[in-house]
């Protein structure tokens, strides 16, 4: 049976995206002394806007108006900062629609991710650090808790607008101010969210935002006038990172990238399992640095399973990403295209089996079909490297143990889904898997309460909850 | 009345619950503080470092997943076969150092055993959270040991630095690789037989005598060190080059000068995993 679906695309008429955007410095919008660059629709490589790039002047005005700002900011009591954090949780509630709209046109990612997933968990992530401001000393950390100062914070592309959100809603609570460079291929909704800020009243400098490339993330990061570096993005940049704080005192936490294994075993609730395979993997394109990006499956359960696997991707819904249907929208950029695409004919070449979904692709933007390869083995690059895209390396095991140490082999360690109905299965294979987060019967899960991070090259600390304090606090001064 | 003439100990290496020396067949003397010859401790080498890696990634697994109650008894038992060597270790370290002071780091270090020993079964419950997700998951975060973790003792503190560079770090399952003082490196190699004689794996603790600034840059290059203790190089060139090398595989690191002891200490090496267990009939 076939689906008709019409056409329902979500209203561009709510967002109004200006023709140039401008850095976020002291409460107010200026002009950048290195230029601009454009940002684009991935979907369709319309132009959007011009935004300001970054030079090492504007960080430093920014580090400046942060440095200033922290003065006051950290000695307002904590019950004064929380509220400035609870209203700027509500007027992005209200603002909702329009920050998705201007997400799904910047990044390519389906509106109904958006508006159900990002805006909401953002909203969610200043909700619960809000509350936090005034709590800091009954969060376990250790007697008189403390700012560290100025936090200067790199994100990606792939959840603007939520990762800014994990980086500045603790970073203010802990009373510290911010410098904060949203992706080179992402800025918009960051800069939408500096206009919150003014409407929340938050004091000028508390958060500085300067768009840019690479160059200007690593301004920031070596600029001698931060204490504190947050960074999510690839492991390649984050050894980058790691080796340039070396010898100072910058407390830094890192974020990086990750493999995966979403292991089923063959008592899972197979329906549920294809779910959340199909979500661990397809979910936001696969640009995703928990993505379930390699497959486990039983071997008892393999043809079955994968029979299912391929009927239910064929079903996705690839194209518009401002149509409420569309499950699978567009890679972010021709860069990303490119690496996936070449990840892709390394699994060819080292002969692992490529699958592709049977969809067609949009003439204009960055498109890439839902992907499965099969017969993959644990020393091709497409079992060991992150694609950060929508394929899937399929592998099999007999024994819980051989699935365990599958999993652990690998040099990252960020996350790991278990498919299985046995609860006492689920806590044993948990407890083995060397991963920062373990979904059950779930994949790519978030709540502003979990604390999210990994472990060996996924990088260190963690973000969300109680332990999302504690990069951003010191403790017995 | 006759005289016997003392059984000097050979100062060896400690590595994987044996007593090696080094496999370079290399040796240093050492001195107390008025000069006078002491002994010739084993010189480690590269090889050596690597040795003790392989150790404590053999011993990882099954020290990791011992029970919290089992890690307290067994750090406990260090802490009680080291005050029956009490006058040893105030001989020991007083080498450099006058009597008292030794004596006032020696019960120091008997106890920092003791103190840590009954964090084990505490860390799960001070660290962890158990989270209220939006969902009908049961959300929950726990303390989970790094790995590996090296380190180099200072040598202003032969004995309680190197206790407590090691204790915090094998209290919640770690194991370590330790690279004592070059200048005061006799009560370590007591330390480590004391820990041969008190029920820890071999291959937890590994005990290395030598040059920290030989070996050191090998296991900060390492890829199968997860953590390094930089907390007693001195030299701070050599810190910022072992805290450059330690980004290759991303190494949590604990910096020269920063101060930590107790809980921060431990909770270096530690990593959190959150769990999301399904809920529902």
């Amino acid at each position: 049976m076939t689906f008709e679906y019409a056409d329902a695309p979500e209203s561009t008429s709510v967002v109004t995206v200006k023709s140039n955007y401008r850095h976020f410095i002291n409460g107010e919008f200026s002009a950048g002394t290195a230029g601009e660059f454009a940002t684009i629709n991935p979907a369709t490589e319309e132009h959007l806007a011009h935004v300001a790039q970054g030079s090492t002047q504007d960080v430093d005005r920014a580090v400046s108006a942060a440095r200033e700002a922290f003065t006051k900011w950290s000695a307002m009591s904590g019950s004064e900062r929380g509220k400035y954090l609870f209203r700027i949780a509500r007027i992005i509630q209200e603002r909702s629609r329009e920050l998705a709209v201007l997400e799904t046109l910047n990044n390519g990612k389906p509106i109904r991710e958006t508006r159900d997933v990002d805006i909401p968990l953002v909203a969610a992530h200043f909700f619960h650090y809000a509350g936090w401001a005034d709590k800091l000393e009954y969060a376990g950390m250790g007697p008189n808790p403390a700012p560290l100062g100025v936090a200067g914070q790199v994100i990606p592309w792939n959840f603007p607008l939520l990762m800014l959100s994990w980086k500045i809603a603790p970073a203010l609570a802990a009373g510290n101010t911010v410098v904060l460079k949203p992706a080179e291929t992402t800025p918009l909704t960051a800069l939408l969210f500096a206009e919150i800020c003014q409407q929340a009243d938050l004091p000028p400098g508390v958060v500085n935002i300067v768009t840019g490339d690479g160059s200007t993330g690593k301004a920031l990061i070596e600029h001698s006038g931060i204490d504190k570096v947050a960074f999510t993005g690839s492991t390649e940049v984050g050894r980058q990172i790691a080796q340039a704080v070396a010898g100072t005192h910058k407390k830094v936490t890192l974020e990086l990238g990750g493999k995966a294994a979403n292991i089923v075993f063959d008592d899972a609730p197979v329906d549920q399992a294809i779910e959340g395979v199909v979500n661990g993997i397809f979910f936001n394109q696969g640009h995703v640095c928990c993505a379930g990006s390699r497959l486990l499956v039983q071997e008892s359960m393999y043809d079955n399973f994968m029979e299912l696997l391929y009927a239910r991707v064929n079903t996705l819904r690839l194209g518009n990403p401002l149509d409420k249907n569309t499950d699978i929208g567009a890679i972010n950029s021709a860069a990303q295209l490119a690496k996936i695409k070449e990840l892709s004919i390394a699994g060819d070449e080292d002969g692992a089996t490529r699958w592709t979904a049977t969809c067609e692709l949009p003439a204009k933007g960055f498109w890439f079909a839902p992907t499965i390869f099969t017969e993959v083995s644990q020393s091709h690059r497409i079992a060991r490297e992150e694609i950060f895209g929508p394929v899937l390396s399929v592998m099999t095991f007999r024994t819980p143990d051989e699935a365990i140490e599958k999993a652990n082999n690998s040099p990252f360690g960020l996350s790991a889904g278990i498919w299985t109905e046995k609860g006492s299965r689920i806590l044993q294979v948990a407890s083995s898997l060397r991963a920062g987060v373990v979904w059950a019967n779930t994949f790519n899960k978030f709540d502003p309460t979990s604390p999210f991070g990994g472990y060996k090259e996924s990088g260190y600390g963690r973000e969300g909850g109680r332990h999302g304090l504690e990069p951003y606090l010191k403790v017995g001064a | 009345m006759s005289e016997s003439l003392d059984v000097n100990r050979t100062a060896k290496l400690f590595i994987g619950g044996k007593f090696p020396r080094s496999e370079s067949a290399r040796s240093f003397e050492v001195h107390d503080q008025e000069g006078n010859f002491l002994a010739n401790a084993s010189l480690a080498s590269r090889k050596d470092g690597r040795d003790a890696v392989v150790a404590a990634r053999s011993a990882f697994s099954a020290w990791s997943s011992a029970t919290a109650y089992n890690r307290g008894q067994v750090m406990y038992r260090v802490a009680e076969i080291m005050q029956g060597r009490r006058d040893q270790f105030i001989a020991e370290v007083s080498a450099w150092s006058s009597i008292e002071e030794a004596t006032i780091e020696v019960d120091a270090a008997i106890n920092r055993w003791v103190w840590y020993a009954g964090w084990t079964d505490k860390l799960s419950m001070v660290t962890g959270s158990n989270n209220p997700v939006a969902e009908p998951f049961f959300n929950f975060s726990i303390p989970e040991p790094t790995g590996v973790v090296a380190g180099f003792a200072l040598s202003d503190s032969p004995l309680l630095g190197l206790v407590e560079m090691i204790a915090a770090a094998i209290v919640s399952g770690n194991t370590v690789v330790v690279v004592a003082s070059d200048r005061t490196p006799l009560p370590a190699v007591s330390l480590a037989e004391v820990i041969a004689t008190s029920d820890v794996p071999g291959g937890v603790v590994n005990i290395l005598t030598g040059y920290a600034k030989e070996i050191a840059p090998w296991l900060a290059s390492h890829m199968d060190v997860n953590g390094i203790d930089l907390s007693g190089i001195g030299d701070s060139e050599l810190a910022v080059e072992l805290e450059r090398s330690s980004a290759q595989n991303l190494k949590r690191v604990l910096r020269p000068n920063t101060h930590l002891d107790g809980l921060s200490r431990v909770k270096m090496w530690l990593e959190t995993k959150t769990v999301w267990h399904p809920r529902g009939y």
